[in-house]
């Protein structure tokens, strides 16, 4: 099957059985791979209101047909699970070399099924695959683990792991692999977690088949030339996504001090090149990446190494608790990886409780005696320790996230919650920036970036503009940029090297044989983002325009400093957006997908 | 002529090693590439990258003599004639002369200087350039 590896991993935990099944051809015409491949199976096969964190809960892991390919950035794996953190779906996008070498072992999604009764990893290696006693691993670190079952094994071997935040089940765990690429959001590795998975070690040598050979090496080729012609290669290069920083602080979109505003006055100590100068000792790229972001640092203060951090968490581990020295942040990311818990979460939950402490909401009593204000690095460090570990009474609380805490804190925190649908919010301040608003309320995992990255546009047209075109935008985005993890690949050499997007259109013809135009993608995609709405509705009773709503801080507390000071959308214009929103998309002022829609885009077989 | 690489600048995307497998034997295969980019994570955190320095000890190993030398000074493998003695493997001081009958069941390899890697390394570590004498 050109550009696949062919076949499709089932494994049950609770049997200990695993079979391998055809990729079928159906399936890879309608869902192409990744993300396409993990709602399908979701959606088929994962109970209506099945345990997030029971057995008959699926992590399903997929790569694409641009996947270890002669394909810049073709190194993205995508991890779809019914979410522990949201009740809803959840894919989470990890980057390095396991989705290429899954493919070289002929897989195109390994689906990970019940729940064992002891720790076990999964093993392996072209046709072969087994479980294998983990006892000895479980409760190590995530680094420790990869570190082990590498000697094990053989430095080749792809190693992807779950550290103790994913045994403790924190409902946004990750799993960990490359010693730094994640698969971060929703709560994936508390899934892998309570099937007492603690990891997948693989490695595969087939050669992928393709369909027209010398095409397939000119358009890969061709695209390579294209990002090494780029002008923005060097800078990217050098400083991967902490290039946004010192830009996101300019403009108030650098989250500080729990979103209370978007530009920090500790912010330059954060920007990229203080960073590329202080800690920075090697670029680290992920599979086919000819503009690694990854940067691998040295701590000196902590004599520790990491990779990254990178913008998000440098927002949400450093301006966002109000930490100021790179060092720190980098150690705290250390910590988040190692332990196992999502860097953005993670940050979104201690700045919530640290808000709340200030206010005297939270007391020294609901800490374990943490004093636990902005800035006080020594209590974020705790804080995560205490998370992973679920420990005491801070750890109890905000492993569950920072929805759930402020329910149960209650007097006000819900408030300032910085979450949607159960997520906490990436790193983006969105006060009066309407298109980043409308792209965080309406991203089908909760507040996330990836899918839309809308705030270039807010700045393009007018940051306060309610416009149809701001939302046409954000769909389109929405429809457009997913593509890449539906193709296994990585979006950043559109984004960031501006690369012709058309060069990918030849590339994927000569892989799969299939002639698929942009046009014909973004269809794809569109049916996903219906299908995704489709398995919320599905999930949770309920569910529509009120599950769509920011956190109230956007539209009632203007920041009282920075470059977004006196700044707010006004909650009139929230609702407009959605109304233009699901106008729009063809759903209705539920923000449920009308049937016609569902017709339009051949999904009614899966209509609530 | 000779590839060079600066392992410094390697970000161990391994772009190269596709690239090379695709010249070599027409396969998407990174395992079957000529040259090897060692990672070594978490502890120093640096990539170690491994080429053909062409310094031609395989060819004066092998007993059928089927590494030869191109126009250029390049030294290859003539496929159809290698008979697998795996004698040029332990003499190549790079470790980068391959022979693995479960990849390819007829021959060794190595690089014979085609330059994609050089073409698709985003970052610059590899070059080629004439060979410095000492």
């Amino acid at each position: 099957m050109n550009g696949y590896g062919g076949s499709i991993l089932r494994v049950n935990l609770s049997t200990g059985t695993i079979t391998r099944e055809p990729t079928s051809l159906e399936l890879a015409r309608d869902f192409i791979g990744g993300r396409g491949f993990g709602i399908y199976f979701l959606t088929k096969e994962v109970p209506v209101h099945a345990d997030p964190l029971g057995p008959e809960n699926k992590l399903i892991i997929s790569n694409g047909p641009l996947s270890g390919m002669l394909a810049p950035g073709g190194g993205k794996c995508d991890w779809t699970c019914k979410s522990p953190l949201t009740g809803g779906y959840a894919d989470a996008s990890m980057g390095g070399h396991f989705t290429a070498e899954m493919k070289y072992a002929g897989l195109d999604s390994i689906i990970l099924e019940g729940q064992s009764s002891k720790p076990v990893y999964l093993f392996i290696e072209n046709a072969k695959a087994e479980l294998r006693d983990a006892s000895s691993l479980w409760g190590k670190g995530a680094i420790d683990t990869e570190v082990e079952l590498k000697q094990m094994h053989g430095e080749p071997y792809q190693v992807a792991a779950i550290g103790p935040g994913g045994e403790n089940q924190v409902l946004y765990a990750c799993i960990n692999h490359d010693y730094g690429r994640q698969a971060g959001r929703g709560g994936v590795g508390a899934v892998m977690g309570s099937k007492k998975l603690k990891a997948i070690v693989l490695h595969g040598t087939n050669s992928v088949p393709v369909a027209d050979p010398e095409a397939y090496r000119k358009a890969g080729m061709a695209l390579y030339k294209a990002c090494k012609a780029a002008d923005n290669l060097a800078d990217w290069t050098r400083y991967g996504t902490t290039i946004v920083v010192s830009w996101c602080d300019e403009v108030g979109a650098l989250p500080t001090r729990n979103f209370s505003a978007g530009s920090f006055e500790g912010g330059k100590t954060l920007y990229g090149p203080v960073m590329r100068e202080q800690i920075v000792i090697t670029d680290k790229g992920c599979f086919g990446c000819p503009c690694p972001c990854g940067k691998y640092s040295n701590m000196k203060r902590y004599g520790t190494r990491v990779e990254g951090p990178e913008y998000e968490t440098i927002g949400m581990l450093g301006s966002d608790v109000g930490l100021s020295d790179i060092q720190d942040v980098a150690q705290a990311n250390l910590l988040c990886d190692d332990l196992g818990i999502d860097s953005i979460s993670a940050g979104g939950c201690i700045s919530w409780a640290m808000e709340a402490y200030e206010k005297g909401v939270l007391t020294k009593e609901d800490t374990d005696g943490l004093d636990l204000r902005f800035g006080n690095v020594e209590a974020v460090f705790t804080a995560i320790k205490k998370i992973a570990a679920r420990e005491g009474k801070l750890g109890a609380l905000l492993s569950e996230g920072s929805k759930r805490a402020a329910i149960k804190v209650g007097k006000g925190t819900q408030d300032y919650a910085i979450q949607i649908k159960g997520m906490e919010q990436s790193a983006y301040a969105i006060h009066n920036a309407t298109a980043m608003l409308i792209s965080y309320m309406t991203c089908d995992v909760g507040a996330h970036h990836n899918r839309a990255w809308a705030i270039t546009y807010d700045l393009q047209v007018g940051r306060d503009k309610v416009v149809p075109e701001k939302v046409a935008r954000v769909i389109w985005l929405q429809h457009f940029r997913p593509m890449f993890d539906v193709l296994g690949g990585c979006r950043l050499q559109w984004v960031e090297l501006g690369i012709d997007r058309d060069l990918y259109v030849p590339l994927l013809e000569a892989i799969t044989g299939i002639k698929r135009t942009w046009e014909d993608l973004e269809k794809t995609g569109e049916r996903i983002w219906n299908l995704t709405r489709l398995y919320w509705m599905r999930e949770i009773d309920g569910f529509g325009r009120s599950w769509d709503q920011p956190s109230p801080r956007f539209y009632t507390e203007a920041p009282i400093s920075g470059a977004t000071a006196g700044q707010i959308t006004r909650l009139e214009d929230v609702q407009k957006l959605l109304d233009m929103y699901y106008e729009q998309r063809g759903w209705d002022a539920e923000g449920h997908p009308t049937s016609s829609t569902l017709e339009k885009l051949d999904l009614l077989e899966f209509a609530i | 002529m000779r590839l060079y690489a600066d392992s410094a600048k390697c970000s161990g995307c391994n772009a190269c090693r596709v690239a090379c497998s695709l010249n070599l034997f027409g396969e998407t295969n990174p395992k079957k590439a000529a040259l090897i980019i060692e990672p070594h994570f978490p502890e120093p955190g640096v990539y170690e990258v491994k080429v053909c320095t062409q310094c031609g000890e395989c060819a004066q190993v092998c007993p059928v003599e089927c590494i030869k030398q191109d126009d250029r000074g390049v030294y290859y493998v003539v496929q159809e004639d290698c008979i697998m003695c795996e004698a040029c493997v332990p003499v190549c001081p790079e470790g980068v002369m391959f022979m693995d009958a479960s990849l390819v069941p007829d021959t060794a390899w190595e690089c014979d200087l085609c330059g994609d890697c050089v073409e698709v390394c985003g970052t610059s570590a590899l070059r080629i350039a004439e060979k410095e004498t000492a």
